[in-house]
C-alpha cells in the first residue's frame, strides 16, 4: 500500500470568529477519513468547493498536521512527524500544484526550478537530470533558461510537472491542476500525465471537481462532501451506478457538450 | 439593421496596431442568447467590453459599427453613449465576490442604478428591488436587502447579481463567464434561473463562455472565435451535430465528457493551429489593404 | 493558442539616466573634492565676504557660486559636504536596511512569537515621535558622525520591517514556498532562497529611499546645529547658514537647497528605475 489513511480528523482555526480574548473556534474540516491508496492506483479525489478535497491533499503530504486518525505512507506512520523527520522522505512523496503562477517562484528560472529540489536531496548531474525532465513533459530544453512568466499556461504546468518528476517520486498529488487551463492544453496535460504514470509506474492522486476529468484519467474514484467521504469505488462502477445522492447530484449537474442531454 | 445588437466588422487594436478583434460581426435577437466561445486570450470577452464601453484603456476600436437598438453607439459622443447602454444593457459579471461593494447592504447597491439612471423614487426602487430578489428565487428578500455580501453564498450572490442586471429592464444582457466560479451543482441552478429571466424579460442575451458544455445548455446561436476573429457562426444544434470549420471541431473533441468511457482526449491537432492561424493571417493581409 | 510573452528588453529608461548621472557625479565630487575644490572651503576672507556667483556683477574669478558672509567659498562647500552626505546615506540607509529587513523578514515568515514581539516592538517604536527623537538622542550620545548613523538607524528601522513584513507575509501565502516544503528545503533555506529574492526588489527600493531619508534627516540635524562639529562643511549647515543673510546673499542658501533636493529625488527615482529595469517579473 502507498497510503493508508485511517479516521483522519482535520481542523483549523477558524480566525473570522476569533474572540477579542482566547483561542479561536476550530472549524471541522475533515471528519474521519478511512481509505488505502495501493501502489500504482491512480485516484480521483472529486468534490464541490468545501468539500475538503485540497485539505485532505495537503495532509497526505503533511503540509498539514491532522488532529486527529493516522495517515501511513509506504508503511511508515507520516501522521505526526516533524519536518525535520519528514525531510529525509520528502522526495518520495511530490506535489503538483494548481496554480503554477503562485507555485513557481516568478524569480527563477525554469531551470533552477526544477534544479532546486534535486539538490536539496543530494543527486548529482544536474543539468542532464533537468533536460531528461523537460523531455518527459515535452518542452524543449532551452526552456530551462526561462521565467515562468515568459511561458503559457499549459507550458507552466508541465513545468510544475517536470519538477515533481524529476524527483523520480514514488507518489504524486496533483491539486487541480487543469482547472486554470484551455480545454486543448488542458487535454495535452492529461495525457502528458497519464503517459508519465504508466511510463514511471507511478501512483497518483487526482484532486479534481470536474468528473469528465477524473473519468479521463483515474482508476479509482474517492466522492467527498463537506468533509466526509460519500462514495468510493471503481471509475467505471461510479459512472455507470453512481451508489450516493450526492454522486448522483454531481453527474446530474455536469453539461455535456451536447444540446440533447436531458439536463432539466 | 436586424437584431437587437448587430456588431458590424468591429475591429479593436492594441495602441502599437496589433489586433484583438478581428472584423467581428454578429446579430442577437430579442429573446435570443447568442453564445462567445474561445479559449483564453480569444478576445470573447472583449466583445461584450467593446459594446459596453468598458475596454482596458490600451485598447480602443479601430473601425466598425455597433447597433444597439437601432442607435450606432460608435457615432454617439462620451457622455450620450453612457447614458444609452445605462438605459439598455447591463452586465453580469464573473466574479460574484468582487462584482459587490464588500462594505455596502444589498439593498442599496440593487436600487442605486434605478435611482441614479433611470430617477425612480427610492421607495419605487426598493418595490422593484424586493420583487426582482423574489424572481430570482431568494427567500427571504427583505433580510437580504439588508445583509453585506461576505454574509452571502457565491451562488447568492450570483442570484443578486443576476437581479440587478434585470433591474431596470434591459433589452441586451451581457454575461461574461457568469458561473466559473461556482461549483457545478450551482452552475446548474444559476444557469437555468438565466435562461428563465432572458425569457421572461424577452431580452437578448451575449454569453460569454469558455465551455462548450454550458453553451449547449443555454445558447440558441454561437460564434467561435480565434485569435479575435470569428471562424464559425452556427445555430445552436447544428454546430453540435456537425461543426464545419476544423478549429470548432477541434475544440469540441478536446472537451471531456464522463460519458465517454474510453475517455480519449484530443488536443487541438497542430496542422489545425497552422490552418486557422493562416485565415488569421490572410485576414490581416485583406484588411491591411 | 496563441502567445504574445517574449523576452523584450526595455531600454533603460530616462530616470534611471538622469539619477544615475547626478548620483554618480555626486560620488566623483566626493572622492575627488580635495583635487577640483577650487577652494579650501573652511578658509575665511571677510573682505571676499557674500560674493555673488559668475554670471552677476561683482563676481570675483574663481568663486564661480560665490561666497557666504565669511567669504567661504560655496562651490567647494557644497562639494566637501557632499562627502559627509554620501557617507552618512550608503552606511546609515545600508545599517538601516539590515536591521529593518532583517526583522521585518523574519516576523513576516516565521509568525509566531518572533512575529508577535517584533511587531510590538514597531508599534511602540513608532509612537515616538522621530526628529524629537533624533535630536534627544544626539543630546545624550553627543554630536558626531556615529551619532548620526545611529540616530538615523534608530528612527527609521522600523519602516523597513512594517514593509518587508507585509511583503514576506504575502509572499509566504504563494505555494511555491508549499512546494519548497514538498521539496524538503529547511524553513531558513526556505526564507533565504525562495523569499528573500523575491522581496529583494522592494529592499532594493527602500534602501534608495531610505538613503534619500538619511541625508534629509543629516541636513535637518545640522540645520538645528546637531550634526558634527561646524568646522567640517554640510549641506544642512550651509542652508541653516545661509536662512539668515538671504536678503543680502541668496545663493548661499539656493545652491545646497538644490544639489540637497536633486540628490534626494535621484536616490527614490533609482531605486523606482532598478525595479523597473531588473526584475525579471515587471520585465
Amino acid at each position: 500500500m502507498m497510503y493508508e489513511i485511517r479516521d483522519l480528523h482535520l481542523s483549523l482555526p477558524d480566525m473570522t470568529r476569533k474572540p477579542l480574548l482566547g483561542a479561536a473556534p476550530r472549524i471541522e474540516i475533515l471528519k474521519g477519513l478511512s481509505f488505502d491508496v495501493p501502489k500504482g492506483a491512480v485516484l480521483g479525489i472529486v468534490g464541490g468547493s468545501g468539500s475538503g478535497k485540497s485539505t485532505l491533499g495537503r495532509a497526505m503530504l503533511r503540509l498539514l498536521e491532522p488532529t486527529g486518525g493516522s495517515i501511513h505512507f509506504a508503511g511508515t506512520d507520516i501522521t505526526h512527524r516533524t519536518e525535520d523527520q519528514l525531510r529525509g522522505m520528502r522526495q518520495r512523496f511530490q506535489m503538483i500544484f494548481q496554480d503554477p503562477m503562485s507555485s513557481l517562484n516568478p524569480r527563477r528560472r525554469v531551470g533552477g526550478i526544477i534544479a532546486g529540489p534535486l539538490r536539496l536531496h543530494g543527486m548529482d548531474g544536474l543539468t542532464a537530470r533537468v533536460n531528461e525532465a523537460l523531455d518527459m513533459v515535452g518542452l524543449p530544453q532551452n526552456f530551462a533558461q526561462r521565467y515562468p512568466h515568459e511561458l503559457s499556461g499549459g507550458q507552466r504546468q508541465r513545468v510544475g510537472i517536470a519538477r515533481a518528476v524529476a524527483l523520480r517520486p514514488d507518489f504524486i498529488l496533483a491539486d487541480e491542476i487543469v482547472s486554470g487551463l484551455d480545454v486543448s492544453s488542458q487535454a495535452q496535460v492529461l495525457n502528458l500525465l497519464g503517459n508519465l504514470v504508466k511510463d514511471l509506474g507511478l501512483t497518483l492522486a487526482f484532486i479534481s471537481h470536474d468528473l469528465s476529468v477524473i473519468r479521463r484519467l483515474c482508476n479509482r474514484v474517492l466522492v467527498l462532501h463537506n468533509g466526509e467521504i460519500v462514495e468510493e469505488s471503481e471509475t467505471a462502477t461510479l459512472f455507470d451506478a453512481p451508489q450516493a445522492a450526492y454522486t448522483r447530484e454531481l453527474l446530474a449537474a455536469i453539461p455535456l457538450p451536447d444540446p440533447y442531454q436531458p439536463w432539466g | 439593421m436586424s437584431g437587437y445588437l448587430s456588431i458590424r466588422n468591429l475591429t479593436v487594436c492594441l495602441k502599437s496596431g496589433a489586433p484583438i478583434l478581428r472584423s467581428v460581426s454578429l446579430t442577437v435577437s430579442a429573446g435570443q442568447v447568442h453564445g462567445l466561445v474561445g479559449e483564453s486570450g480569444a478576445g470573447k470577452s472583449m466583445i461584450g467590453k467593446a459594446v459596453l464601453g468598458t475596454l482596458p484603456r490600451a485598447l480602443h476600436v479601430t473601425s466598425g459599427e455597433i447597433w444597439l437598438d437601432g442607435v450606432n453607439l460608435l457615432s454617439l459622443s462620451q457622455t450620450e453613449r453612457r447614458k444609452q447602454i445605462g438605459a439598455t444593457a447591463a452586465l453580469i459579471p464573473q466574479d460574484p465576490l468582487t462584482a459587490l461593494n464588500p462594505s455596502k447592504r444589498i439593498g442599496p447597491q440593487i436600487t442605486r442604478r434605478l435611482v441614479d439612471i433611470l430617477g425612480w423614487s427610492k421607495t419605487k426602487a426598493q418595490q422593484r428591488a424586493l420583487e426582482l430578489l423574489d424572481e430570482v428565487h431568494i427567500p427571504n428578500a427583505t433580510r437580504v436587502m439588508r445583509s453585506y455580501p461576505h454574509e452571502l453564498s457565491g451562488g447568492m450572490r450570483q442570484r443578486i447579481l443576476i437581479a440587478s442586471a434585470f433591474a431596470a429592464e434591459p433589452k441586451l444582457i451581457i454575461a461574461d463567464e457568469p458561473t466559473t466560479a461556482l461549483d457545478v451543482t450551482v452552475q446548474k441552478q444559476i444557469l437555468r434561473l438565466i435562461a428563465e429571466m432572458q425569457q421572461r424579460h424577452d431580452t437578448a442575451l451575449l454569453f460569454v463562455t469558455h465551455d462548450l458544455g454550458v453553451v449547449s445548455k443555454v445558447c440558441d446561436t454561437l460564434s467561435v472565435l480565434y485569435a479575435g476573429k470569428v471562424v464559425e457562426d452556427a445555430q445552436m444544434n447544428r454546430f453540435f451535430m456537425r461543426p464545419i470549420h476544423p478549429y470548432s471541431a477541434a475544440l469540441l473533441a478536446a472537451t471531456p465528457t464522463y460519458t465517454d468511457p474510453t475517455g480519449s482526449l484530443t488536443p487541438v491537432p497542430e496542422h489545425v493551429i497552422e490552418y486557422v492561424e493562416k485565415e488569421v493571417a490572410e485576414h490581416d493581409v485583406r484588411a491591411a489593404r | 493558442m496563441r502567445d504574445a510573452r517574449g523576452g523584450e528588453k526595455r531600454p533603460i529608461g530616462m530616470r534611471l539616466w538622469l539619477s544615475g548621472g547626478w548620483l554618480t557625479v555626486l560620488v566623483l565630487a566626493a572622492l575627488c573634492a580635495p583635487l577640483i575644490a577650487p577652494k579650501d572651503p573652511l578658509m575665511q576672507d571677510l573682505f571676499l565676504g557674500r560674493l555673488p556667483p559668475f554670471w552677476m556683477d561683482g563676481s570675483e574669478p574663481g568663486y564661480f557660486l560665490g561666497t557666504d558672509s565669511l567669504g567661504r567659498d560655496v562651490l567647494s562647500r557644497i562639494l566637501y559636504g557632499a562627502r559627509l552626505a554620501l557617507i552618512v546615506a550608503v552606511i546609515a540607509g545600508s545599517l538601516t536596511c539590515i536591521v529593518g529587513a532583517t526583522l521585518g523578514l523574519v516576523a513576516g515568515f516565521y509568525r509566531g512569537w518572533a512575529d508577535r514581539i517584533i511587531s510590538r516592538f514597531v508599534d511602540i517604536w513608532m509612537a515616538f515621535p522621530p526628529v524629537l527623537f533624533a535630536i534627544l538622542l544626539i543630546a545624550v550620545l553627543g554630536p558626531g558622525l556615529t551619532s548620526i548613523i545611529i540616530a538615523i538607524v534608530v528612527i527609521d528601522w522600523t519602516r523597513f520591517a512594517r514593509v518587508i513584513r507585509a511583503e514576506a507575509m504575502s509572499q509566504s501565502a504563494m505555494d511555491y514556498v508549499a512546494s519548497a516544503q514538498v521539496a524538503g528545503r529547511t524553513r531558513f533555506g526556505t526564507m533565504m532562497t525562495e523569499i528573500l529574492p523575491n522581496v529583494l526588489p522592494t529592499i532594493v527600493a527602500l534602501l534608495t529611499l531610505e538613503m534619500g531619508i538619511a541625508v534629509i534627516v543629516e541636513a535637518i540635524l545640522s540645520f538645528v546645529n546637531l550634526s558634527i562639529s561646524t568646522d567640517s562643511p554640510t549641506w544642512g549647515g550651509m542652508i541653516s547658514e545661509g536662512r539668515t543673510s538671504v536678503h543680502q546673499a541668496w545663493w548661499v542658501l539656493v545652491f545646497p537647497l538644490i544639489t540637497l533636493f536633486l540628490t534626494v529625488l535621484s536616490f527614490s527615482q533609482l531605486g523606482e528605475g532598478l525595479k523597473d529595469r531588473f526584475d525579471p517579473v515587471l520585465r
